[in-house]
């Protein structure tokens, strides 16, 4: 990436009012789920309808900053770091738009549960653990996109790993609690759904991270590990 | 998708210096031409773009005081060591503003053919006609041959230069910003030939126009004060250039 200023200034305002609109939807997010994992804490159902409430700011923010990539294209034609900018930004706000619906998804599930009577907090403290783990990847991917540091978006590529392993144990014990009692089964199946969304959390936090490196690096890691572990099972 | 295929060389420039009486044009320039490929050479203003062009049809020949080092070497017209006559024959050269003889349409075509001894009219016939069909002229043309080329518009002009230098059959295409005078209905044609031509002929082209060199080449150079700073695939340099010059100059930056 290029520290020089653009002939156009014009440009270089577009550009900078681009991130930055990247960025206020990147908050708005992380706020999201970080309000879903107090919920899930706590069972606060006012919080519950605010993460539901955000949804229509941060599918605004979206479409908005789509059409200001439209219009950058259309009008400046960017070459080089500045087409891997927008194409990156592109991609980066449909994960972190899913990633809202993530949250969502989970503040759903804690008012099922507090509506059934019960606390979330009481059945899974692994869900938790990843809760958090996963919203250090959002944070950090946000980070590496304001600071364009591949680096450290390597490093929330590598962090999904333990966070798809984690959710699987939850999955087992789940299952084993579900079998064991059978009164619990409707909550433990919300309670998976939470997971579930957790998890993909992680996963779009991992894209984001990817579109990073593509930013910065002009590589295309996508799918990487999984094409590994394809010819390693085919092999095997 | 990018093809995995190795091109292969047409010509290749060899640490090639140029100088006008003193002033040293072009500084070692290596680069390949690969062949049935579209290169463009792109660069700010007075960078050596039109300098190496012309380097390929030893154009600075013709004149006095002008001076190479280095070796632009072509597979099959080795061009140190063929009269320059016969490699400007084989080499088309296209230039930014339209420039027909003054003379009909179809003698425009035939010229080239007639200097090199042709007169056979029903060869003559035959040739133009194909050169002008090769152009994507030959429609518009084909019921108004004896009337005065000049007349054509610019975009039309632009195509009979082109047909006029596909008649005696080249191997290699110079085009040296030749849409720059056109507008973009006409740029739009002439890219669209571009595409085409290139099934038969090797073609570099200067443009100073970058959407235009991203549109129609396969490889791209880009020169600075008369060095090659980067040549590669164009979909490589429009993407991610190896060379924070080469960054710099296709994204608008200031070096
Ligand atoms: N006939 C000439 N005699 C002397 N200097 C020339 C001549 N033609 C071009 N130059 C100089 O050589 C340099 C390269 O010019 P040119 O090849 O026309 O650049 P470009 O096509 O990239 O704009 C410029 O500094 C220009 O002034
Ligand atoms: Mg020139």
């Amino acid at each position: 990436m290029s520290e020089n200023v653009h002939l156009s200034s014009q440009f270089d305002e577009d550009l900078g009012r681009l991130r930055s609109n990247v960025l206020q939807m990147g908050g708005l997010v992380e706020t999201q789920v970080m309000a879903a994992i107090e919920a899930y804490k706590t069972g606060d159902m006012t919080r519950v309808k605010n993460i539901i409430e955000a949804e229509h700011t941060v599918n605004d923010l979206e479409k908005a900053i789509d059409d200001d990539c439209a219009h950058l294209i259309a009008r400046r034609q960017p070459a080089a770091s500045d087409l891997r900018l927008v194409f990156g930004i592109i991609k980066i706000v449909t994960d972190l738009e899913r990633i809202g619906d993530e949250a969502k998804k989970i503040a759903k599930g804690v008012r099922r549960i507090c509506e059934a009577g019960q606390l979330p907090s009481d059945y899974g403290a692994g869900v938790r653990h990843i809760a958090e783990a996963a919203l250090g990847m959002v944070r950090e991917s946000l980070d590496a996109f304001a600071r364009l540091d591949s680096a450290m978006a390597e490093a929330v590529i590598r962090a999904d790993v333990d966070v798809d392993t984690e959710f699987k144990s939850i999955v087992r014990q789940l299952v084993t609690h579900m079998m064991e009692d059978q009164r619990t089964i409707t909550t433990s199946i919300d309670i998976l759904s939470i997971a579930r969304a957790v998890e993909r959390i992680g996963d779009h936090a991992k894209n984001i991270a990817e579109h990073v490196v593509f930013i910065v690096d002009g590589r295309d890691i996508r799918h990487q590990g999984k094409d590994k572990k394809a010819n390693e099972e085919s092999r095997a | 998708m990018q093809s995995q295929e190795t091109p292969t060389l047409k010509a290749e420039a060899r640490n090639l210096n140029f100088f006008y009486g003193q002033m040293q044009a072009l500084k070692k320039i290596n680069m390949p031409v690969y062949d049935k490929k579209v290169t463009a050479l792109i660069g700010p203003s007075g960078c050596g773009k039109s300098t190496y062009l012309r380097s390929f049809n030893r154009m600075h020949d013709l004149y006095p005081g002008n001076r190479y080092e280095g070796e632009i070497r072509n597979t099959n017209l080795l061009a140190a060591d063929v009269d320059p006559i016969e490699v400007r024959m084989r080499v088309g050269m296209v230039f930014q503003k339209p420039n027909p003889f003054p003379k009909s349409i179809f003698e425009n075509v035939a010229y080239g053919l007639r200097v090199r001894g042709e007169n056979n009219r029903r060869v003559l016939d035959d040739k133009v006609e194909r050169a002008l069909r090769d152009a994507a002229i030959w429609e518009e043309v084909k019921d108004r041959l004896p009337e005065q080329a000049p007349n054509l518009s610019g975009g039309q002009q632009q195509r009979l230069c082109i047909a006029r230098a596909l008649a005696t059959d080249p191997e290699l295409l110079l085009f040296d910003e030749p849409t720059s005078a056109l507008d973009p209905i006409a740029t739009a044609a002439i890219e669209e030939l571009i595409h085409d031509l290139k099934k038969r002929v090797t073609i570099l082209i200067v443009t100073h126009n970058m959407q235009q060199a991203a549109r129609v080449s396969d490889y791209t150079a880009y020169m600075f004060l008369g060095e090659m700073i980067e040549f590669g695939k164009t979909d490589e340099i429009f993407i991610k250039p190896k060379d924070k010059r080469t960054e710099d100059y296709i994204t608008g930056r200031m070096g």
